[in-house]
């Protein structure tokens, strides 16, 4: 069947709360509405206002309830409604999702799930553009994973649901209304594990999220330049899969990472120096990142200028060819 | 009003009581606090000798906690001096099944709750950030970003509503914490979701050196009560029994569906912030000294004496057991190891990440290095 990924993750949200009455999901207008994006779509309806709520507006709030719920044993799976409104939460996120498990000496878990809609590309207005990620994969106890597909969405959440640790899972807003041919339920690679969507032998393009289609697509415009890109995507943010990586870097001895995210700090600086660290003897150049501008989310008129597309990464895959 | 008793008496030596007075300020239909009002206690004589016990013993382990960190036994230490009514009282409210949520200056309402002091202190010690497990006794770890453990107890309470168990969670924080956005967003959800929590504020006068005029304008903590849509309370935080009657009737409500509270506890911290501050800077010896006077566990055991539940071999055996504690306290704490330093990679994720084993490598390494050396 064709499926969105916003289906996608509706039918894996669902799926979960019918086999396990543990997981409840909260959040701003998840219930009644069905979310903003329509994620939550008709879960209340069929699974009652005890384990679909709506929330106060209250970022931290919902994060720190949801530790002293999972705590008492509950999954709860809480939405951020946007990408800019995930930072209040963030306290709660560092100091105490992040660390639970660590502080009370591995006697407490917490089986919790952040979702949040995430990335532009959407013409939405300031704060609701952003690309988080590098704060989240920076800190050590938290998982951290993003699709880019919609039979990923549907299998990594899943697998987000019955995880021993907290996940912060980052959807990409832009491709909510991506299409795939996939039967759902539909069992994928597990947390933790890179795929390659593309195989190919000239240089590798390392994406994840919204990037994935994006570099996917760059792939196939190389054909007429008469490149054969690889195409990785990273999956799980944290905890990373280098050896997926390396292998293909090892392969074609050129990586170009991309991701909408500021440059400077950002995700793939540390793909960039974990492969140089890993295969620097098997790299014909040094690894180019291909991203955002250091710069904050700009107005949507002008947004399709900081997005990488199709044309910065042939730019970025060619630099790579001169070395 | 009558107020049920705290944990079950043990059988026996129950059965004889004194008719005891509880007082405390509720928060009126205008906005204000109401004149004190006296409620009684239903507290029988055992109750009362345990929570002599509880108050003389957690003085005396307080009191060791800072001689060992004067001694370098630990790292640091957060008093609790001046507060052992408003935390043992809290605690002595809450049944067995109940949950606790302390921060970091409560660690003789940890103790009190039954956690193991030497457990306790590992926090202190630096042995371990938690020293104790969290199922075992109901108690969280201690919380130092403060306020934030108020939210998890909110949502402890709003799932064990959920899940139809007659649990309360308590959590306790300070009138400085209270500023904190987190306070406002746990006492905001448990209002709107009706949730099981008890919120004491243990207002003792001070954040560090910011003294309770910087914190808020207002007269009391416990205002902010009907802004939330739930009761209000203020209590002399001195007086164990007006604390312990003042929770014991939240915890209740709670319990039986009514919802959360907000409790204010007027109190005083004796020592200084904590064993690295220096109170001399901002508050002076008079201000103190009148405090002293009024000290919870003195005070206490007055009543008792007063009520003749208290006599002085009762005293001696409480004394005694203190004096055992103390001393089991120096010889686990002082020269502890410090433990194995590769159990830093454990409890990160429930399985190991591969980067996690690579660094946990680098490190065996670098120990075998220390070990030839």
């Amino acid at each position: 069947m064709t499926v969105t990924m916003a289906a996608a993750l509706n039918t894996a949200l669902r799926d979960a709360m019918r086999e396990d009455d543990s997981v409840v999901i909260y959040g701003e207008d998840v219930g009644t509405l069905g979310g903003v994006f329509r994620i939550t779509d008709g879960l209340q309806a069929e699974f009652g206002a005890e384990r679909c709520f709506d929330s106060p507006v209250s970022e931290s709030g919902i994060v720190g309830t949801a530790v002293g719920m999972a705590l008492y044993g509950l999954r709860p799976v809480v939405e951020m409604q946007f990408d800019g409104f995930s930072y209040p939460a963030l306290d709660q996120v560092i100091s105490h999702v992040a660390k639970y498990r660590n502080r009370t000496r591995g006697r407490v878990g917490l089986p919790m799930t952040i979702r949040m809609p995430y990335g532009g590309g959407i013409g939405a207005v300031e704060h609701h553009s952003e690309s988080p990620e590098a704060y989240y994969s920076h800190t050590a106890g938290l998982t951290v994973v993003s699709p880019g597909t919609p039979g990923d969405a549907y299998s990594l959440l899943r697998s987000a649901l019955a995880h021993p640790d907290p996940v912060v899972f980052l959807e990409p807003k832009r491709r909510y209304w991506m299409k795939e041919e996939v039967e759902l339920p539909v069992s994928g690679e597990p947390i933790g594990r890179a795929l390659v969507r593309r195989a190919g032998a000239t240089a590798t393009l390392i994406a994840y999220g919204p990037m994935v289609a994006t570099a996917l697509e760059a792939a196939e415009a190389a054909v007429a330049e008469g490149w054969d890109v690889e195409v990785i995507d990273v999956r799980t943010l944290t905890p990373l899969d280098l050896d997926t990586l390396a292998a293909s870097a090892t392969k074609t001895g050129r990586a170009v990472v991309v991701h909408e995210a500021p440059r400077f700090a950002g995700y793939g600086a540390e793909i960039a120096a974990a492969l140089t660290e890993r295969v620097f003897g098997h790299l014909a150049a040094p690894v180019l990142r291909v991203t955002g501008f250091d710069l904050p989310y700009p107005p949507a008129k002008i947004e399709h200028h900081f997005l990488p597309g199709v044309d910065r990464i042939l730019d970025a895959v060619a630099r790579a060819l001169e070395y | 009003m009558s107020v049920t008793t705290g944990r079950a008496a043990p059988s026996g030596a129950a059965g004889e009581s004194s008719r005891i007075n509880a007082t405390w300020q509720e928060v009126a239909a205008d906005g204000g606090l109401a004149a004190p009002a006296h409620h009684d206690l239903a507290l029988d004589h055992t109750q009362l000798r345990s929570l002599y016990r509880l108050m003389a013993l957690s003085r005396r382990v307080d009191r060791q906690a800072i001689n060992l960190t004067r001694q370098g036994a630990l790292g640091v230490f957060a008093s609790s001096q001046g507060q052992e009514a408003a935390q043992v009282g809290a605690v002595f409210a809450l049944d067995d099944e109940d949950w606790l949520f302390p921060s970091y200056r409560d660690s003789v309402a940890t103790f009190a709750r039954g956690v193991d002091i030497v457990e306790v202190l590992a926090l202190f010690q630096g042995s371990w950030h938690c020293g104790f497990d969290p199922y075992r006794y109901r108690v969280a770890p201690q919380t130092t970003p403060v306020a934030t453990q108020a939210l998890h107890a909110t949502g402890l309470a709003m799932a064990a509503r959920m899940r139809g168990d007659p649990i309360v969670a308590l959590t306790l924080f300070g009138e400085g914490a209270a500023s904190e956005g987190d306070a406002h967003e746990a006492m905001n959800m448990a209002g709107v979701y009706q949730a099981p929590v008890v919120f004491l504020v243990q207002n003792n006068q001070y954040a560090i050196s910011v003294p309770v005029s910087r914190q808020t304008r207002t007269e009391s903590i416990a205002l902010r009560a009907p802004g939330c849509g739930m009761p209000g309370v203020r209590v002399d935080g001195n007086d164990v029994l007006s604390v312990y009657g003042a929770v014991r009737a939240a915890v209740d409500r709670a319990r039986a569906g009514g919802g959360p509270t907000l409790v204010e506890a007027v109190t005083y911290r004796l020592e200084a912030h904590t064993t690295a501050d220096d109170e001399t800077r901002y508050r002076n010896a008079d201000e103190v000294a009148t405090w002293r006077a009024n000290d919870p566990v003195q005070r206490f055991a007055q009543t008792l004496r007063d009520l003749g539940v208290l006599d002085d071999a009762l005293t001696a055996e409480v004394e005694a057991e203190g004096e055992e504690l103390a001393a089991r306290m120096r010889d686990s704490l002082f020269g502890a190891p410090a433990g194995d330093p590769r159990e830093m990679f454990e409890h990160v994720y429930a399985t190991p990440t591969p980067a996690l084993n690579e660094q946990r490598a680098l490190l065996d390494g670098e120990l075998s290095a220390e070990g030839d050396a």
